[in-house]
């Protein structure tokens, strides 16, 4: 992952460096134009856990992806038409749902590096083959130097969702047991 | 006999599937297993041209699946390595001649007969790109360290994984000193990008354009680097871990270290 | 917008039927058959070359599902709309093109992503194409690799093709394929792309001549392969905008040409050796 700490010693970036923050952002974009279905989940449960504080216009409101120069961010739009004295449990919902959706805390995780996960994650069985959303928020942690998606202390008043589809883990490693392979 | 039925994909055109299905198919060959290559890019065939069989086409896949001929009576063996055949495609029909389920009943027939299927699939993601992967059973997706190739990949990548496709990566004609002064990126980079399982590494070598001009893949030729390689691959592919080589080591052959947990 | 107008010689011999008072720009596909040969970066570099020389262009990405014209060009963060939400009417057009970052003159129209070739109406595409030229000088057709539909869509509605070959054999057989599909009344031109001179002389790679002796087509250009395309790609910044590229140099003479210009030098500087650079310089020179 471009680590844009190495870009403060030095002025200009390698173009490789740019190459692969690019293809990032990118491939971020395209996995997010890939998968509405989970998109319109993620909408649904975003309005639900807003509406538990606020009264809010749902026909009305809005949840994009903007892609911008160096992030993605998600901007939700959503008109509000009145406060509730109290929250709302979150059990007890405005929307009628088929099935009680997984509530969006659950479902925030801070963003690691992205490589040390990837080092450390060993090999997982095969599970469903369809994309999982991931919903990471980029915080900038004080102490350390800041990674990629996060920029410092203008991001720090405002969360940003930055969300990876995240591809089926791989199968095992093939072995040359033909005839394990169906 | 139940041989492994092998798809190589790229999405982007040009990053060197062809010359990939060849030169793998050869180095298995020459391991002793029984390959069979199979060109599905109907209309704009060139896995011949690389073997340098394209005269001796006499039957092709199209008239296979239509029931024309035999399938053995269309495939080609290779004069040079005797358990490497060819099913060349068509060239004067279109990729819509042949549909998923012709594919894997030829796949399926295939099968019976070889250690190895490995099929050459062509560029996009449309039709043909289908019909390849009808057939097969796992993947090796090949790409190179641009952009462009990276996120063809990426997508291809998707589709495999939607369709249960097992998938390792080929990262092909990396330019090491280019890596080196960060102008190219990195095989690590390309496969943290993609989150794929690295199979091998190719770097650029510009013999690869003579060989195809003359017919002959490259791994023929001992004295070249390439053919240590994609021996290297074939035996990876094999089921044995073999370290990956050092691109970037002033003596080729003389530092090997571990890339990956391979294996 | 103000309609273009174009020198009526240069519309009639594209177009005989249109009335020659209705100016208008000229539209051509970048195709070539094989893949990688560098359709897409020929396009971009072609296009940014002809709007730096004050030409009104609009760049058209037809590979839909793999679109690159907008990352080669640097602009896909400002992609918001794509050609099939200007074919299905989902947006108007102008919200769809995208303003390039360095030159007003030239506007992006992204490829699709997510989803098929398929999809692309080939009428509707032919009536986009033919409003793109009442409004700019140039409609670029970036075409994807293959002869399939997405083939057959992007050169629907375009009045011209520039073939881009590279001098490998498997490139000049599908080069040679797609000659053979398009219109018969076309005269499409060539570039050779990625020649290396050295290689040529020793005889490990086709020359222009021994491609051309197969294609037998008016040679547009000429460019040798340079490491710097991939760093222009990485960066997003076409090579046609750098006064000290020779690649970028070779696409300025190649946009100079179709804007009408005469051409003095050569594309490919290389140094003179058996006397490639004069073959070369032949070549090019003998073409009108």
């Amino acid at each position: 992952m471009l680590d844009f700490f190495k870009s403060l010693f030095r002025p200009v970036p390698s173009s490789g460096e740019t190459a692969k923050e690019r293809l990032r952002l990118v491939l971020l974009s395209d996995h997010l134009s890939l998968a509405p279905d989970v998109i319109d989940s993620l909408k649904r449960d975003l309005l639900a856990v807003i509406s538990r504080y606020v009264e809010i216009d749902q026909e009305h409101a809005d949840v994009t992806f903007e892609h911008r120069d160096r992030e993605i961010a998600m901007l939700a739009s959503v008109p509000i038409t009145g406060v509730r004295e109290r929250p709302r449990p979150s059990g007890d919902l405005p929307f009628a749902e088929a099935e009680p959706p997984p509530s969006l805390d659950a479902a925030v995780v801070a963003v690691a590096e992205r490589a040390a996960s990837l080092e450390e994650a060993p090999p997982q069985p095969a599970s469903e083959p369809e994309p999982a959303l991931e919903l990471a928020v980029t915080v900038p942690k004080p102490a350390a130097p800041p990674r990629a998606g996060a920029n410092g202390a203008r991001r720090r008043r405002r969360k940003k969702y930055a969300a990876q589809p995240k591809r089926a883990p791989q199968n095992p490693p093939l072995n040359g047991q033909a005839s394990a392979q169906a | 006999m139940s041989g492994r039925r092998i798809v190589i994909t790229s999405g982007k055109g040009g990053v060197g599937k062809t010359t990939t299905t060849a030169n793998l198919g050869a180095a298995l060959a020459k391991r002793g297993q029984k390959v069979v290559l199979v060109d599905t890019d109907i209309g704009l065939r060139n896995l011949d041209l690389v073997l340098g069989v394209e005269k001796r086409i006499v039957f092709d896949l199209v008239e296979v699946v239509e029931g024309r001929c035999q399938l053995r009576q269309a495939l080609i063996r290779d004069k040079r390595l005797p358990s490497l055949s060819l099913l060349p495609a068509a060239q004067t029909r279109d990729k819509e001649a042949v549909s998923e389920a012709q594919m894997a009943r030829v796949a399926e027939e295939l099968a019976t007969m070889a250690d190895y299927v490995l099929f050459d699939c062509p560029a996009g993601i449309e039709h043909g790109f289908r019909n390849a992967v009808a057939g097969a059973r796992e993947a090796i997706v090949v790409t190179t360290p641009e952009v462009s190739a990276i996120r063809d990949a990426d997508r291809v990548v998707g589709k495999l994984t939607a369709a249960a496709l097992p998938l390792r990566l080929i990262v092909n004609r990396v330019r090491p000193e280019m890596v080196k002064t960060g102008d190219m990126m990195s095989v690590e980079d390309v496969c943290e990008i993609l989150q794929a399982e690295l199979l091998g590494a190719v770097p650029e070598d510009e013999e690869v354009i003579d060989t195809t001009n003359r017919g002959e893949p490259i791994v023929l030729d001992e004295n070249n680097r390439l053919a240590a390689i994609y021996d290297k691959i074939a035996r990876r592919l094999g089921g044995e871990i073999v370290p990956f080589t050092n691109l970037s080591a002033p003596g080729l052959f003389g530092r090997l270290f571990t890339l990956w947990k391979a294996g | 917008m103000r309609a273009f107008d174009a020198a009526p010689e240069a519309q009639s011999e594209l177009d005989p039927i249109a009335p020659p008072a209705l100016a208008r720009g000229r539209a051509i596909v970048i195709t070539s058959g094989k893949g990688g040969v560098g359709k897409t970066t020929t396009t971009a570099n072609v296009g940014a070359a002809l709007a730096a020389a004050g030409k009104r262009v609009v760049l058209v990405d037809a590979d839909v599902g793999l679109r690159n014209l907008d990352i080669v060009l640097g602009l896909e963060s400002r992609v918001k709309y794509h050609l099939l939400d200007v074919l299905e009417e989902k947006v108007e057009l102008d919200e769809a093109l995208v303003r390039d970052k360095r030159s007003d003159n030239l506007m992006l129209l992204a490829a699709a992503q997510t989803r098929e070739k398929e999809d692309v109406v080939t009428a509707a595409m032919k009536a986009l194409i033919e409003r793109l030229r009442e409004r700019f000088d140039f409609v670029l057709i970036d075409c994807p690799a293959g002869i399939e539909m997405g083939f057959k869509n992007a050169v629907a509605g375009a009045g011209h093709a520039i073939i881009v070959c590279t001098p490998e054999v498997s490139a000049v057989r599908d080069a040679d394929r797609v000659v053979g599909l398009l219109p018969s009344s076309w005269r499409p031109e060539l570039i050779v792309n990625r020649l290396r001179p050295q290689m040529v002389r020793k005889g490990k790679m086709l020359s222009v001549e021994d491609v051309n002796a197969i294609l037998r087509l008016p040679l547009l250009g000429v460019i040798a392969d340079e490491p710097g395309v991939i760093v222009a790609t990485n960066k997003g910044e076409p090579l046609a905008l750098d006064p000290t590229s020779e690649t970028g140099a070779a696409y300025r003479a190649i946009a100079a040409k179709l804007a009408g210009e005469e051409v003095a030098a050569p594309v490919v500087r290389v140094a003179p050796s058996n006397g490639l650079f004069g073959k070369l310089g032949a070549l090019f020179g003998g073409r009108a």
